[in-house]
């Protein structure tokens, strides 16, 4: 449903420009977890707001059923990795899952029923009153996973939404996606650069090469579902996938340098895709 | 309990250093022959007789009306072209110049002006008032605007939200800690504008009550007019302060939070 095709995004122009992807392809497909991984700095942030459309590429496309992204799209939600920058501080917990709802237009009890479902569904029914600031971290970012849900997204992106929480936090919420997802199907693209986190959650994990970015490699992720924090990061598979992820890293970061000699290449092909 | 005691001694201090001061400006002044510095029993005595309440209704409250009148425009005008001028990088380009030029003017030089086109009447004063307190809070909307977080804004565009709810429910609260910041600016030039505008051109108000109070020796009386002048001023800032806090509740929370 959302495909992504010779993406490249570069920063400024002339000698300032910093290639920050340079050429990635890859395909989402309906209710699917997908999992971007890829070391710090590789550009995943810059992919994912070219993929929801905040961002215009320098070259190649994004389309969602088909259709190339030039502006957010309706049907998209996107979770940001500072919650506290993303709620609105002025609102209520309420009024936050509810505020995007407004243009649609829905009637009172619709509405509400969204919103209380979702906040139900994150677990937060008993703070529907209160100001995020009031909220721990973790509950904040609940908040901002509740307001994507309510929004009715065919796909939701989040960019590393866990980066800024403890770890007993991070392994519920880990379970709290896996959960609403499965609940409201939605398709979800997850950016992270934990790779634990990437194979306990995906179905499949895109693992990216350092700056400029591509793709080394996709992975499916053939473990049980329902996952299990415990169970499933006990399994011969998870620690086969987990030690196969990061030598695929590694492999790459030194190289770092080499990497000049192909890079060329990519920049070739990217101008011959844009004209 | 130690925390309290703090606190208490801190308000304690607070009202006792203004008392103090009264105190020994009495004790000075108390045998006083001087004719400009009258001893301050009979300022006070004054104070009474002027302000409590004989000429609250024909020189304090067309004061106060005015400079209500001239902030309230001020900063409806402001914060609606600051809105405005915020979310257009085009618009602000053109209002640039004009902008700096008009604020650059120091505003009495436009009281001749302003007697001749609007006459000496309370338009001429409300006039010099908004004028004068436009600037800081046209400058600070426009400030706030264009520094809203971009993650905020990002989220904004992502869920869809644009043209007035993203102007009046997105950008408008999150400027609002800075628009007070100018708000609060121009209550304190109303107050002043107030004061120069009735003293150049009036009949009554507090300013004109100053003015002519002088002029016919009535040393006390002027006086009084200025310790007037003061505690309004304080109290009008104390009551901003309150609305400030009460409005921008949830940034104070955020920032607590934030830190702590």
């Amino acid at each position: 449903m959302l495909r992504v095709e010779h993406l490249a995004k570069t920063y400024g122009e002339g000698d300032k420009a910093v290639e920050a992807i340079g050429d990635l392809s890859f395909e989402v497909r309906e209710k699917e977890f997908v999992c971007i991984v890829g070391p710090s700095g590789c550009g995943k942030t810059t992919l994912l707001k070219c993929m929801s459309g905040l961002l215009a590429p320098t070259g190649g496309t994004v389309q969602l059923h088909e259709r190339p992204v030039d502006g957010p799209p309706e049907k998209m939600a996107l979770v940001f990795q500072e919650y506290s920058r993303s709620l609105f501080p002025w609102m209520t917990v309420r009024q936050n899952v509810a505020f995007p709802l407004r243009r649609r237009r829905l009637g009172k009890d619709a509405a509400r029923e969204l919103v209380e479902g979702a906040l139900e569904s994150v677990g937060l029914a008993g703070v529907l009153d209160r100001y995020p600031w009031e909220l721990s971290g973790g509950m904040q970012q609940r908040v901002a996973i509740a307001r994507a849900l309510a929004y009715q997204p065919e796909i939701m992106l989040m960019d590393e939404p866990f980066a800024s929480v403890d770890a007993q936090t991070r392994a519920d919420l880990e379970d709290l996606v896996l959960e609403v997802r499965r609940q409201y199907g939605v398709t979800v693209v997850f950016v992270t650069h934990d790779i634990d986190e990437s194979i306990y959650l995906g179905d499949r994990v895109v693992v990216l090469t350092p700056a400029p970015t591509r793709v080394q490699e996709i992975l499916d992720v053939e473990l049980p579902s329902p996952r299990d924090q415990i169970e499933t990061k006990e399994l011969p598979e998870f620690g086969r996938l987990r030690a196969h992820v990061y030598r695929s890293i590694k492999r790459r970061q030194p190289a770092a340098d080499d990497a000049a000699a192909p890079h060329p290449e990519t920049v070739a092909s990217g101008e011959s895709h844009r004209s | 309990m130690s925390a309290r005691r703090q606190r208490v001694l801190e308000i304690g201090l607070e009202v006792l250093v203004p008392v103090l001061l009264l105190v020994l400006w009495g004790v000075w002044s108390a045998g006083s022959t001087t004719y400009y510095y009258p001893p301050l029993t009979d300022i006070l005595s004054t104070f009474r007789e002027t302000w409590l309440f004989d000429r609250v209704g024909s020189d304090a409250v067309p004061s106060l009306l005015r400079m209500g009148a001239g902030f309230a425009i001020a900063a409806v005008v402001a914060v609606g072209l600051g809105l405005g001028l915020g979310l257009s990088r085009r618009a602000r380009i053109a209002a640039h110049p004009l902008i700096e030029f008009l604020r650059a003017i120091p505003p009495p030089a436009l009281l001749p002006f302003a007697i001749l086109v609007v006459g000496v009447g309370d338009g001429m004063k409300i006039f010099i008032i908004a004028f004068v307190c436009v600037w800081p809070i046209l400058l600070n909307t426009i400030d706030g605007v264009m520094g809203v977080d971009p993650t905020l804004q990002d989220t904004t565009r992502v869920y869809g939200i644009s043209g007035g709810d993203r102007a009046l429910r997105v950008m408008l609260p999150a400027a609002g800690p800075q628009i007070f910041a100018g708000l609060r600016t121009a209550v304190s030039l109303a107050l002043i504008l107030m004061v120069i505008s009735e003293m150049v051109a009036s009949t009554n108000g507090i300013g004109y009550f100053v003015l002519q109070s002088q002029r016919s020796f009535a040393i006390p009386e002027m006086w009084s007019g200025i310790f007037l002048l003061g505690i309004l001023g304080y109290v009008l800032n104390a009551g901003f302060g309150v609305i400030e806090k009460r409005v921008l509740r949830w940034h104070r929370g955020a920032r607590a939070s934030a830190l702590g």
